[in-house]
C-alpha cells in the first residue's frame, strides 16, 4: 500500500475486541454490573425461549408436512431478543428480516399472526393497529431503506421514536444496506442497523461476504459510529442497543451494531447444512448458548432452578399451543383474497377479473 | 384558466399540493437547491425549506425504499426519479417493496407515494437517459401508472396522485416538459384515474396513444384529415388503472385500430391492448389492429433516435394499411 494512504484507513489485520458483560458460565465480566433489572432479564429469557420453542415445535410440524419453509433463530436469541428488551414498543419501530419472531411478539405482533403467516395464510400479513412491526422481510436487505425512511420520518415530525433495521451478514453486501447507512448519516435519522453476524448467508462463510475484518468497522465511512458486541451475550446487545436508542433520541442519529452470533440450524427448513457446516466450530458456538447463559446468571441469583424451567417449559407449550389453536380457529383462506388489497379501491381489471374467477370457482 | 407549460403545470400542482397538506415532501437527486434538473421543483426549497424539499444522496433503491418508511411514519413523499431509466437501481424497492405493501399486509400498511419521473427521447440526452419503460411497471401489480400529454392533464393527474391512498408511478414526456403547453385550470382541479381523453371524435378508425406519443399521433391526424380521413383518437392518460369500458367503446365505434407508443413493441402495453380488445369487442373488428412503435432495439445513442421514436409518417402509413382491409 501507498505511503500516502494515513493510518486510519489502511485496513484492519485483527477484528476488534467484542463488547461482552455475560460470559458463558452465567458470570459477569470482572467489574461489570447487570445492565438489566431482575425482572426484564426474566423478561428477556422468557421470550428468547418462546422464540426457540417455537421454532421447535414449527420444525417438527414443517417435517410432518403442516408448515411451510420458515427459518429457524436457534443461537441468535440474544441478538434479537437484547436488542427488543432496549425498544419501547410504544413509540419505536422495528424492521424485521424473518427470524425475528420474538422481537415481533415484544413489539405487540400476536402470535397467532406468526402462526398464520408461516401457514402461508394471507391473513398472517396483518399488523394491528398501533403494533409497531413492519412486515417480515424476504428481500434480504430491503427493510433497511425502510427503517431508515421510518425512523427519518418520525424525526421530520417530532417524534421520538426510533426505528430498528435486522439484517444478516449476507444482507451487509447488498446495495441496499450500503444506501442505507449512507442516507441515515445524511439525515441524521434514529436508526439502529441491527447486523446480526451469525457467520453465514445459507452455505456462502462470512468471509466470502467481506474482505473487512469487522462489518461493524464501516460505519465510520457513513459518518456513523459502529459497534461489535457478543451476539450471544444478552446483557452486551441489550447495552449497545440501549445506548445507540439513547444517541438516536438525543439527536445524534445512527449506529450499525454488529453481534457476533452463530446459525445453529439450517438457514430454512429447506437447507442441509452438513454439506458445508464444520462440527468442531459448531460444537464450540454451542458452548457459548446465549440462553443457558442467562439461565446460570438467574440461578446464581437463586431466581432459576429445574422446577422454574420445568414450570417455565410447560407454561410456553400452552402459551403456543394457545396460538396454533387460535390460527386453526381462524377462517381458512379463500380466492377471493387475491383481488383484495391490491389497492385500496380494486381497479375495473381486477373486478373483472375477480368475477370470473369466482364464477369458475362455482 | 391560464397557459402553462407542462412543466410549470407540474411545479404548481407541487406547491399546490405542499401548501394544502403539510405531510406531503418532495425528494430526490437535485430536486433542492437547483429545483430539478428540469426545474420541475423550482423554488419549492426556498418556500418549504430543506426538511420539506430534500437534496437526496444519489441512490435511487434507498430513495424510493426510504419514502416507504417515511409513508408509514404518517408522510406523503412526492419522490423524483432523475430519469426513468434510472429507477431501474431502484426496481426492487418499487415493485416489490412498494407495490406490494398494502397486499402483504392485508391493507395494514399503505404506501400512498408519488414516483415522478422524466421519461421518453428525442432530446438528444446521452445514452440510457430515454427508454420508455411503462410496460416493465405495468406488469408491476400493486402500482398506478399515469402518463399525461397535456399540462392541464399534468395538474389533475398530479394531483389524483398525491392524493391517492395507493403508490402512483407518474410519468413525465420529458420533449414535452416545455413543447407542450395548453390552458389548465385554476384552483383546486383533479382528474380521475381510469378514464381515457377523447382527443377528436372520428369514424373511420380509431388510434389509441398516450403521453409521449400524443403530439405524433395529433401531427398525424392533420395529413389523415387532410386525406379525408376521419379519425378517433384517444389518450389513455393512466395505464394502470385502464379504462377497459371507454377503451373497448373506442374502437368498436370505428371497428379498426392502431396504437402508438415509444416503447419497443414486443410485450409492450400495446399488446395489452390489442388482447382486451380482441377478447371483448372481436366481433367488431373490420381489419387487424396494427401497431406503431420503437423496434425491440436498445434506445440508441442521440444521433439515430430520431429513426428510432415513432414519428407521424409512420403513423400514417399504419392507418392506410389499417383502412386498406
Amino acid at each position: 500500500m501507498s505511503e500516502i494512504c494515513p493510518p486510519q484507513f489502511k485496513p484492519r489485520r485483527k477484528p476488534v475486541d467484542q463488547h461482552k458483560l455475560l460470559k458463558s458460565n452465567g458470570k459477569l465480566v470482572r467489574n461489570a454490573s447487570a445492565p438489566m433489572s431482575d425482572e426484564q432479564v426474566l423478561e428477556a429469557l422468557r421470550l428468547m425461549m418462546v422464540g426457540r420453542a417455537f421454532d421447535t415445535k414449527c420444525f417438527s410440524l414443517q417435517r410432518q408436512g403442516k408448515m411451510g419453509t420458515f427459518a429457524p433463530l436457534h443461537g441468535q436469541e440474544a441478538s434479537i431478543v437484547g436488542s427488543a428488551m432496549a425498544l419501547n414498543p410504544a413509540t419505536d419501530w422495528i424492521a424485521p428480516q424473518y427470524r425475528e419472531m420474538p422481537a415481533a411478539l415484544r413489539q405487540g405482533l400476536p402470535l397467532k399472526n406468526i402462526i398464520l403467516y408461516r401457514q402461508g395464510h394471507p391473513d398472517g400479513g396483518v399488523i394491528p393497529e398501533g403494533v409497531n412491526v413492519m412486515q417480515f422481510q424476504i428481500s434480504l436487505a430491503a427493510q433497511i431503506p425502510h427503517a431508515v425512511g421510518l425512523a427519518w420520518g418520525m424525526r421530520l415530525q417530532q417524534q421520538n421514536g426510533v426505528a430498528v433495521a435486522y439484517f444478516g451478514d449476507g444482507s451487509s453486501s447488498e446495495g441496499d444496506f450500503h444506501e442505507s447507512c449512507n442516507l441515515a448519516g445524511v439525515t441524521n435519522a434514529p436508526v439502529i442497523f441491527l447486523l446480526q453476524n451469525n457467520q453465514w448467508a445459507i452455505s456462502t462463510p462470512r468471509e466470502i461476504q467481506s474482505a473487512s475484518t469487522d462489518l461493524a468497522s464501516r460505519a465510520p465511512g457513513y459518518g456513523i459510529p459502529g459497534v461489535s458486541v457478543d451476539g450471544n451475550d444478552l446483557f452486551a446487545v441489550y447495552q449497545a442497543v440501549h445506548e445507540a436508542t439513547q444517541r438516536a433520541r438525543n439527536g445524534e442519529g445512527a449506529t450499525l451494531i454488529e453481534c457476533h452470533t452463530y446459525r445453529m440450524w439450517a438457514h430454512t427448513t429447506a437447507d442441509d447444512p452438513t454439506r458445508y457446516v464444520n462440527e468442531t466450530v459448531e460444537k464450540d458456538w454451542a458452548r457459548r448458548d446465549p440462553i443457558e447463559r442467562v439461565q446460570k446468571y438467574l440461578a446464581s441469583k437463586e431466581l432459576w432452578n429445574r422446577d422454574t424451567a420445568a414450570q417455565w417449559d410447560e407454561e410456553i407449550n400452552a402459551e403456543i399451543q394457545a396460538g396454533f389453536d387460535a390460527a386453526a380457529a381462524h377462517p381458512p383462506p379463500n380466492p377471493e383474497s387475491l383481488y383484495e388489497h391490491v389497492f385500496e379501491t380494486p381497479t375495473a381489471t381486477l373486478q373483472r377479473q375477480r368475477r370470473a374467477h369466482l364464477q369458475q370457482e362455482r | 384558466m391560464a397557459r402553462l407549460t407542462m412543466v410549470e403545470a407540474i411545479r404548481e400542482t407541487l406547491r399546490a399540493e405542499m401548501l394544502r397538506d403539510e405531510r406531503v415532501i418532495v425528494m430526490g437527486e437535485d430536486v433542492g437547491h437547483l429545483g430539478g434538473v428540469f426545474r420541475a421543483t423550482d423554488g419549492l426549497q426556498q418556500q418549504f425549506g430543506s426538511q420539506r424539499v430534500v437534496d437526496t444522496p444519489l441512490a435511487e433503491s434507498v430513495i424510493a425504499g426510504s419514502a416507504l418508511g417515511l409513508a408509514l411514519s404518517g408522510l406523503i413523499p412526492v419522490i423524483e426519479m432523475q430519469f426513468l431509466a434510472f429507477s431501474q437501481n431502484a426496481f426492487h424497492q418499487i415493485c416489490q417493496q412498494i407495490g406490494r405493501t398494502r397486499f402483504r399486509t392485508r391493507g395494514s400498511h399503505s404506501a400512498p407515494i408519488t414516483i415522478r419521473a422524466p421519461f421518453g427521447g428525442n432530446v438528444k440526452t446521452p445514452e440510457l437517459h430515454s427508454d420508455s419503460m411503462e410496460p416493465m411497471y405495468a406488469q408491476t401489480t400493486g402500482l398506478k401508472i399515469v402518463m399525461p400529454s397535456t399540462a392541464a392533464d399534468a395538474k389533475g393527474l398530479l394531483t389524483t396522485a398525491i392524493r391517492d391512498p395507493d403508490p402512483v408511478l407518474f410519468l413525465e414526456p420529458l420533449r414535452g416538459y416545455r413543447l407542450i403547453a395548453d390552458e389548465v385550470p385554476e384552483g383546486d382541479y383533479s382528474v380521475p384515474f381510469g378514464q381515457l381523453r377523447t382527443i377528436r371524435e372520428g369514424n373511420d378508425i380509431t388510434i389509441v396513444t398516450w403521453s409521449a406519443s400524443v403530439p405524433v399521433v395529433e401531427e398525424a391526424a392533420e395529413q389523415l384529415i387532410a386525406e379525408g380521413i376521419d379519425p378517433h383518437i384517444v389518450d389513455l392518460r393512466t395505464i394502470v388503472p385502464l379504462d377497459e369500458e371507454g377503451l373497448i367503446n373506442a374502437v368498436e365505434k370505428t371497428g379498426r385500430c392502431v396504437i402508438v407508443h415509444e416503447s419497443p413493441a414486443v410485450a409492450g402495453f400495446g399488446a395489452e391492448v390489442i388482447a382486451l380488445v380482441q377478447e371483448h369487442a372481436f366481433y367488431s373488428l373490420q381489419a387487424p389492429l396494427l401497431r406503431v412503435t420503437a423496434p425491440d432495439a436498445p434506445y440508441p445513442t442521440p444521433g439515430v433516435e430520431g429513426y428510432y421514436i415513432p414519428d407521424a409518417a409512420q403513423v400514417v402509413r399504419a392507418v392506410r394499411e389499417a383502412l386498406t382491409d
